[in-house]
């Protein structure tokens, strides 16, 4: 039995101790913004905070994440009127296309941004590492940008 | 449902059916069926639902895989039935199937995406959906007032009769309107200057709920009593199931099933990818464990032998013999030999595959009396297609919806993955979720034909070009299409009617098929993608090679604008003084011709694809056989920009795809099998790879839309190959570009 919280929720999982969070997450909570792509930690679509910190959860255990605290993209913001700044920056700069990694585009935007609270385009291009495959980089560059500017201007968090 | 409505002139129902009609699409008067839970007493049609408190349900009936067409259709709605689009929300539409005497008819009209046609094919039937709704609420406005019709007009929102200085919510209206007969005639459509949504910048109808994860996808699909299912495909090309030993997959926990899929016969046009063995189970994970404790024995394969190396091989033995002529304009080999410069050379365009970042799934459930599909396709109506094929079912009862879309790129125009959901629950009887691994879909797609060109151009002495030739082995995608001739192989890899014909006096292009045991299908721009970096590479270097310059060649062999017959897909014309003015615009933009540090170079190529016009201008540097790319500029010229922030995240994401694919990408086969399996061998570009100089220009041209998904992509990677010329002399006639810049 595995213990933990996610987006403030206590839940166990007593299934195999070896299943992925990421199947965790979509097939036994039924919570479906953390996606699938690659299933070996390259692509990032499943990208979600564990205490905090941006992880792949295609490629993490849930026998790791045991009393540990877990956020998704549907714990991000507390309501559609408080978004974080980092989906406010996504909506400015309109950055989707199909959108099926823009989820954890943004989980990891967050993160980067805690250590980067001021990225140049350099620090981008070394942490930022999703892949989207619409080549959707010419937005997400502006937005996390954006971002940046959101967070110091005072948004949430 | 209106207990009056049925005894009305013409009902809802047919009211959109007759819209359908007006686009060419349907005719009025099929026989209906019963009512269903899509009825509602605020429905103008079925595209449009107005509520009491004015808010816009507008219907999308195409697939939504991020081109855009979930925003830029309703705004083709809203535009003329003149409505706040703030005030807009939207919904996605099913498939639309109809039974008839003689066959299926289309509800809402046809419905897929593919060759840039979502826009272009909904154009006119949209609008006229949106301005027939609007004459419905006049007429009502002005029956239930006493004014004659033409004293009332709209705002956004409201009839407005001004005589009386009465306005009438469209809220309030919109029962009445629904039950109203139609007029005979088309409703007008407004002038292009009196568009207020069309043209302007509207942001994705889904971005909220996409940044919030609530977004739904087919992989999302969470049905009652649904299972999970996987399928293990055979390694080896169009290789068969002999045997499985399934004891051990059992044991895994959650594993309810195991049974073996069949795959087509070989040779036959594939309806299913692959022979396999599929394993059910209760989630995802559990499935995938179950099916990774399968022990499976293959039967021998007729491809297991098929490999690159001896598929390349192969092609430059066939250039050496003489092909299918398939154009042959004026006097090819006179005005060769005559010719006072020749230049020739060959280029190799690989195999790709499509690797759209959901992976292939889909939801079936049969039951006795019907199928429902909830499928992320391209064509919904193939998906319909092919579960019916599964099942027996017949089409009207297969329902099939569709979701959000993770990237389509073309891989999702083939339905395999929802035969082959059919088929297992078929075989349980329960709704099953397939799901494919990334390592299924790299292993398992239809990719992009791969070829070895051979252009050669002569030149008179003033450096005119007057005779071309193009010499193409490839392995067509066509050998699928059923009772496809051999001689016709050649169309989905030559597009006759591209430049240079009608351009250039003398030219002739040649086919050879080189069958391979590799599935091939349509990749984004299909052979677009290979001819443009072929054609645009060669007239680079005949360029160099008879002191010309690449910028001048161009405008010169392009010169002014003038309508070309064009009979291949997307057009009925092709202006190529349109391609000037694009290169030329990018060559400005980019400062063409300036002085460069050592290193750097600009490269350019501009092409016509399905209908639309685009341009690069690419800078890079090149140092130490390492390769930057400094600063992109990119120009469009789709005619109207309906919805110019699709518009631009086209252009920006067709060329993103296109360098991707050309600095790293390839699938390669080894054994009868494909040798890569996910992202680390198939390595999509990632953020590094693009610069924050990034520029994307929407030139506009008269006043209709041509398509957009694949016009930004064939020029990006002949832009950066001949940047890379330019700043090396590196010339790349090989793709992908991978190492061959290191020294």
């Amino acid at each position: 039995m595995v213990s933990f919280k996610i987006n403030s929720k206590a839940v166990t999982f007593d299934g195999d101790q070896n299943t992925p969070l990421l199947w965790v997450i979509r097939d036994a909570l039924n919570m479906t913004g953390t996606k699938f792509g690659c299933g070996i930690g390259l692509c990032g679509a499943c990208t979600v905070h564990v205490d905090g910190k941006a992880q792949r959860s295609c490629v993490t255990p849930v026998l790791a994440i045991d009393g540990r605290s877990i956020t998704t993209i549907e714990g991000l913001a507390s309501s559609d009127d408080k978004l974080h700044p980092v989906q406010q920056a996504w909506l400015e700069h309109d950055v989707p296309q199909c959108g099926y990694c823009q989820t954890g585009q943004i989980m990891a935007t967050v993160d980067f941004l805690k250590k980067y609270p001021k990225p140049s385009d350099e620090d981008i291009d070394k942490n930022m590492t999703n892949i989207c495959r619409c080549g959707t980089y010419v937005r997400i560059r502006k937005a996390i940008h954006r971002a940046a500017e959101l967070s110091t201007a005072g948004g949430e968090e | 449902m209106s207990p009056a409505a049925g005894q009305l002139a013409i009902s809802r129902r047919q009211f959109l059916i007759a819209g359908a009609g007006v686009a060419g699409s349907l005719v009025i008067g099929l026989p209906l069926p019963a009512t269903s839970a899509e009825d509602s007493d605020r429905m103008i049609g079925f595209f449009v639902q107005i509520e009491a408190d004015g808010q816009i349900i507008i219907g999308s009936n195409q697939p939504e895989i991020g081109q855009g067409i979930k925003t830029g259709l309703p705004m083709l709605i809203a535009e003329e039935l003149d409505v706040e689009w703030a005030n807009v929300s939207v919904r996605q539409m099913p498939l639309g199937i109809l039974k008839t005497e003689t066959g299926f008819a289309w509800k809402y009209g046809g419905q897929g995406v593919g060759g840039s046609t979502g826009m272009t094919d909904n154009w006119d039937f949209m609008r006229e959906i949106g301005a027939t709704a609007r004459g419905q609420l006049i007429r009502a406005a002005a029956a239930r007032i006493g004014v004659p019709e033409s004293q009332c007009r709209t705002k956004p929102g409201f009839v407005v009769c001004s005589s009386l200085g009465t306005e009438i919510p469209y809220g309030d209206l919109v029962e009445e309107a629904a039950r109203l007969g139609l007029p005979e005639e088309s409703p007008p459509l407004k002038a292009k200057a009196d568009y207020r949504i069309i043209g302007t910048r509207r942001d994705t109808i889904d971005a909220l709920d996409i940044v919030t994860g609530r977004a739904n996808y087919g992989i999302d699909t969470l049905q009652p009593d649904m299972r999970y299912a996987v399928i293990q495909r055979a390694p080896v090309l169009n290789a068969t199931v002999k045997s499985f030993d399934a004891s051990a997959a059992r044991r895994v926990a959650g594993v309810l099933d195991v049974f073996k899929i069949d795959g087509p016969a070989m040779g036959e046009p594939y309806a299913i990818l692959a022979s396999g063995v599929a394993v059910v189970a209760t989630s995802t994970w559990a499935a995938m464990q179950g099916r990774a404790a399968l022990e499976i024995e293959w039967n021998e394969s007729a491809s297991e032998n098929d490999s690159s190396e001896r598929f390349w091989a192969e092609n430059e033995e066939m250039l050496k013999g003489d092909g299918q002529v398939v154009l042959d304009e004026g006097d090819f080999t006179s005005a060769m030999a005559s010719a006072s410069k020749q230049v020739r050379h060959q280029y190799r365009v690989p195999f790709v595959s499509h690797a759209p970042l959901e992976p292939q799934n889909c939801y079936v459930y049969v039951q006795e009396d019907g199928c429902d599909v909830i499928a992320p396709t391209q064509m919904p109506s193939g998906a319909s297609r092919a579960a019916a094929a599964v099942t027996g079912i017949s089409r009207e009862k297969i329902r099939v919806e569709m979701t959000r879309i993770g990237g389509g790129f073309g891989r999702r125009l083939t339905n395999d993955y929802v035969a082959e959901a059919a088929m297992i629950s078929k075989r349980t009887g329960w709704p099953i979720k397939l799901v494919w691994s990334r390592e299924d879909d790299v292993k398992n797609d239809f990719y992009r034909p791969a070829g070895l060109h051979e252009m050669q151009a002569g030149l008179n002495d003033d450096g005119k070009l007057t005779a071309w030739t193009q010499r193409l082995v490839s392995a067509s995608k066509y050998y699928r299409r059923p009772n496809m001739p051999d001689e016709e192989l050649y169309g989905a890899e030559l597009y006759v009617d591209d430049f240079p014909r009608n351009i250039i006096d003398n030219v002739r292009l040649e086919y050879f098929h080189n069958p391979i045991g590799i599935p091939r299908g349509s990749w984004r721009a299909p052979a677009h993608t290979a001819n443009a970096f072929v054609i645009q590479s060669f007239i680079d270097e005949i360029a160099h090679e008879t002191g010309q310059d690449p910028l001048q060649l161009r405008l010169d062999i392009y010169g002014e604008e003038r309508e070309i017959p064009y009979a291949n897909h997307g057009a009925d014309t092709f202006n190529p003084g349109r391609l000037s003015r694009l290169v030329k615009f990018v060559a400005e933009k980019i400062g063409y011709g300036k002085e460069l540090p050592q290193g750097r170079g600009i490269g350019l190529a501009s092409h016509f694809t399905f209908g639309g016009y685009a341009a690069h201008a690419i800078e890079v540097t090149v140092a130490d056989g390492k390769l930057t790319i400094e600063r992109i500029v990119a120009a469009i010229d789709c005619g109207l920009a309906v919805h110019p922030n699709a518009v631009d995240a086209q252009l920006q994401g067709g060329t993103i795809d296109g360098l991707s694919t050309a600095l790293g990408l390839e699938i390669t086969v080894k054994d009868g099998q494909i040798e890569q399996s996910n992202f680390h061998n198939y390595p999509l570009a990632k953020i590094a790879a693009f610069p924050a100089s990034f520029e994307t220009h929407i030139l506009p041209y008269n006043d209709q839309p041509t398509g957009v998904g694949e016009i930004g992509l064939p020029t990006a990677a002949p832009a950066l190959t001949n940047a890379i010329f330019a700043a090396s002399g590196i010339r790349i006639r090989s793709l992908p570009i991978a190492d061959q810049l290191k020294a």
